[in-house]
């Protein structure tokens, strides 16, 4: 008999797996070229969601460019906010207090174990276990809510702030942290039970998608990726930032360097992370939450209540005497209560102020003069009450306004130089490349995503597999787009 | 079992980034610009003739072992210095536990560089990103097209002289017109309600 | 058997359905097919970003969507809406439009998230500012992302006009 080839034509076909893809774990293309059924070739093609976040960083101060970050991984979404913080406080020279930093440790590890738990959802999910999708979404939503608790956002998160974090959390949340520490180590074998010895997990994610130690590094693996090969490289012992030198942790490595490996190493650091998030809690010291650092970040609001949040609603009233007429209240105001000429002086129309005080931030004279509880007065009272001088509060309040008001608008001053810093965030390394000009926008943002490099090894994973086996590789380098392509 | 638990202990600091500069440029004097210190970082620029023998002197020599590259992206420094562009090599040894950064000048009229694919090959994808979004050539890439943007796309946006908005409507890319012109026209088959 | 509605008594249960006890329903021909169109609206799956992940949450065991007899479905041709859930960008454009050409009649679309309504926070040169500029959208669900409780008012509106929708069924128009 004559060999298959010989009699028929055969040729090797070509397979799209479109960026609409319900497995694609996002808008990823991949091109297979396949011989049957086994992979000769892998094409990925990304960049189907590249929003231009680095050149819009660019645009943007410091704090602008935070909400980004978010954006980028957004299923671990602290993590991201942590590393940007961590690179931009380096670049200033401040240091977040020790609470704070506490804090951080406690919420990038809470991120942590929810990045893994929607990892195994959709890994196990597109492997063909829906039942442990459904399991690790009801510890997700705990985690959730636990977020929302601190900061009143589920997702995209924006508590770590430069300096610190945004306020301070409760003894309420710190009490439903304790309880899902003690309970969550107990759903973890839930969903072992279910997957971990079973015959069809096994089969499909033994000896898939192996790559030695020395290859992964030259590809650029990091984060369990790597540590699935055996490379003993986590940044949070080799470059400690926060509080991971104050805690006692360990770093769980595989041996194989296949999809079993890694994902065994995945659900050990969810176990490591509920352990370092027990010990910061119990070693949580009282202190202030954001560095004392005025130049380089936001004040605190409460300083200003006194003008922004009366008891009485405060009237705004412009002298004419000293009103040069400049015009930069008129511009300032969001009403358009203002009116005037050039150089004269302007008038408030008082039934369309809104006492948002945006006007007493701009006047370089002194010409705007606040009357406390003075909303609804007459003109003429107005007039007779502005010639008071002012409660103490009042004052010193309004010095914290104008300060406040010239940083949001200008942004904090950067030294000029330029400076790398990596983070584990629970993908890998994510890192950041600053070059400051010294102004208050980043010159150049480079973001490094650990999901690009990933998907870049992915033609090397599939080759001389099985269609199939596609899938568990996608899953298994822990990939989400919106860090890939920004 | 398959995988262990391990305490990673960092036995011993490598070389002082200011140490790893140094023989940078002891070993090659002529090619080395500036070094520069911040924050503890040192950078090495060099220019770009020998990109490809300094690379490989840093991942090769067993002192400093630089086996993790950790990014690879290009800068547009346009008006502020000459020459125009640079690209920017992170790199981490963890065996040594050291880190240095190499930047190598690129200029506006003939912006190519060797690449380093054949050193590390998780530089490919950066070199391509590099590419699309700078439009600094990299010769001897194996798959030299853009990634991130549609590959016809005109321009290259991280360029200081590219608008945040992008192109115009009629000078925008092709696809997304075409796709704008198609809705219009099938519009009339639409359900008003 | 023929009959003659002036001696039976018939009850109107709401405006326009009436019952003939006990199992004859006398109602017009598009409530019944709204009904039925709005109490099984099957999305593709048509995650881009981060809303992707609140719409998993929002289908997931804690806020149930197949209660409203909503079950996402892989492929364009056996669905009849599309939650776009998440950033358009120039290189997406065509591929949403295919996809969303491609889905049979009576067909729905859902834009789900600041980015998908207006663009969002990037005001850039390759996202898309609206991704109403090439499809016709029918319920816009603003937030960033919004709250799978946001998502379901925006199944439920849909559903409200759904119900209001006439003569959809016919094959003339």
């Amino acid at each position: 008999m004559e060999p298959v080839e010989k009699i028929f034509e055969t040729r090797e076909l070509n397979v799209n797996m479109g960026p609409q893809h319900p497995a694609t774990h996002g808008v990823l293309r991949l091109v297979l070229d396949i011989d049957g059924e086994t992979i000769v070739k892998v094409t990925p093609y990304i960049g189907y969601l590249h929003r231009g976040i680095e050149k819009l960083g660019e645009s943007l101060s410091y704090f602008q460019a935070l909400p980004l970050t978010d954006r980028m991984d957004y299923v671990s979404a602290m993590s991201n906010n942590i590393g940007y913080c961590v690179a931009v406080e380096r670049l200033f020279g401040i240091e977040a207090p020790e609470r704070a930093k506490f804090i951080r440790t406690i919420v990038g590890e809470m991120s942590r174990i929810s990045n893994h738990l929607l990892w195994l959802a959709t890994h196990a999910l597109d492997i063909g276990a829906m039942t442990v999708f459904l399991y690790c979404f009801r510890e997700r939503e705990w985690i959730l809510e636990l977020f929302e608790m601190i900061c009143g956002a589920r997702l995209t998160v924006t508590y770590p702030r430069i300096g610190g974090v945004r306020n301070d959390i409760s003894q309420q949340f710190l009490e439903s942290l304790w309880k899902f520490t003690e309970e969550f180590p107990t759903r973890i074998p839930e969903y072992e039970t279910l997957i971990d010895q079973n015959r069809i997990w096994l089969k499909r994610t033994k000896g898939i998608g192996v790559i030695s130690a020395e290859e992964a590094i030259n590809w650029g693996l990091t984060g369990p990726t790597l540590r699935g090969s055996g490379v003993p490289y986590d940044i949070r012992k080799h470059m400690p930032y926060d509080a991971y030198d104050k805690v006692d942790f360990e770093v769980p490595l595989g041996t194989e360097g296949d999809t079993y490996d890694r994902y065994r190493c995945r659900m050990m650091e969810m176990r490591q992370s509920n352990n370092i998030i027990r010990q910061c809690i119990e070693k949580l010291p009282p202190g202030p939450v954001m560095a004392d650092a005025p130049k380089f970040t936001l004040h605190p609001k409460d300083a200003m209540f006194p003008i922004t949040h009366p008891t009485k609603e405060h009237a705004f009233y412009i002298d004419e005497k000293v009103c040069k007429g400049c015009g930069m209240c008129l511009r300032a105001c969001p009403a358009k209560a203002i009116t005037g000429v050039k150089k004269e002086p302007h008038k408030i129309n008082q039934e369309l102020c809104l006492s948002c005080a945006n006007c007493l931030a701009v006047c370089k004279f002194k010409g705007l003069k606040i009357v406390p509880g003075g909303k609804g007065l007459s003109e003429d009272k107005l007039k007779e009450l502005a010639a008071a001088p002012l409660p103490e509060e009042i004052t010193k309040a309004s010095v914290h306004l104008v300060e406040h008001f010239t940083f949001v608008k200008r942004g904090a001053r950067a030294p000029e130089g330029e400076l790398y810093v990596a983070t584990e965030v629970p993908k890998g390394e994510l890192g950041f490349y600053f070059v400051s000009d010294g102004s208050g926008k980043p010159y150049r943002m480079r973001v490094r995503a650990p999901s690009f490099v990933h998907a870049g090894v992915l033609p090397r994973l599939c080759v001389g597999h099985l269609v199939a086996d596609v899938i568990a590789n996608i899953g298994t380098i822990d990939i989400v787009l919106g860090e890939c392509d920004r | 079992m398959a995988v262990v638990l391990t305490r990673i202990s960092i036995p011993f600091k490598g070389l002082s980034p200011t140490e790893i500069a140094e023989k940078v440029k002891e070993r090659f004097p002529e090619e080395v610009v500036e070094v520069t210190d911040f924050r503890d970082q040192v950078s090495v620029i060099v220019k770009r003739g020998k990109i490809l023998n300094i690379c490989r002197y840093l991942h090769d020599d067993p002192s400093l072992f630089f086996a993790h590259l950790q990014d690879l992206c290009g800068a547009d420094y346009h008006g502020k210095k000459d020459p125009r562009f640079e690209v920017v090599y992170n790199l981490y040894s963890i065996i040594n536990h050291h880190q240095i950064r190499i930047r190598a000048q690129v200029p506006d009229n003939d912006p190519s560089i060797q690449s380093v694919t054949s050193i590390w090959a998780g530089a490919n994808w950066h070199e391509r990103e590099c590419y699309d979004m700078f439009g600094i050539v990299f010769k001897g890439h194996p798959d030299h097209r853009r990634i991130l943007l549609p590959e016809d796309w005109e321009g290259h946006p991280l360029r200081k002289d590219y608008p945040l908005k992008g192109p115009e409507l009629d000078k925008d890319w092709h696809g997304f017109v075409e796709v704008l012109n198609r809705s219009k026209e099938l519009k009339e088959f639409e359900w008003e309600g | 058997m023929l009959i003659d509605t002036s001696t039976i008594g018939l009850v109107e249960v709401e405006e326009g359905t009436k019952i003939l006890p006990p199992n004859i329903i006398i109602t017009s021909l598009d409530k019944i097919v709204n009904w039925s169109r709005l109490s099984s609206i099957w999305p593709t799956t048509f995650g881009l970003a981060c809303c992707a992940i609140e719409m998993m949450a929002a289908g997931a065991a804690h806020y149930d969507f197949d209660r409203f007899g909503i079950i996402f479905r892989g492929s364009p041709r056996q669905s009849d809406c599309m939650i776009v859930a998440g950033t358009v960008t120039k290189k997406m454009a065509p591929v949403i439009r295919r996809v969303y050409d491609q889905i049979p009649e009576p067909r729905y679309v859902v834009a789900m998230g600041s980015c998908a309504c207006t663009g969002g926070i990037f005001r850039t040169y390759s996202t898309v500012q609206g991704c109403d500029t090439f499809l016709p959208v029918d319920v816009f669900v603003p937030g960033c992302p919004p709250r799978p409780e946001a998502l379901m008012e925006g199944m439920m509106k849909l559903q409200e006009k759904i119900r209001k929708e006439q003569a959809r069924w016919s094959p003339w128009r």
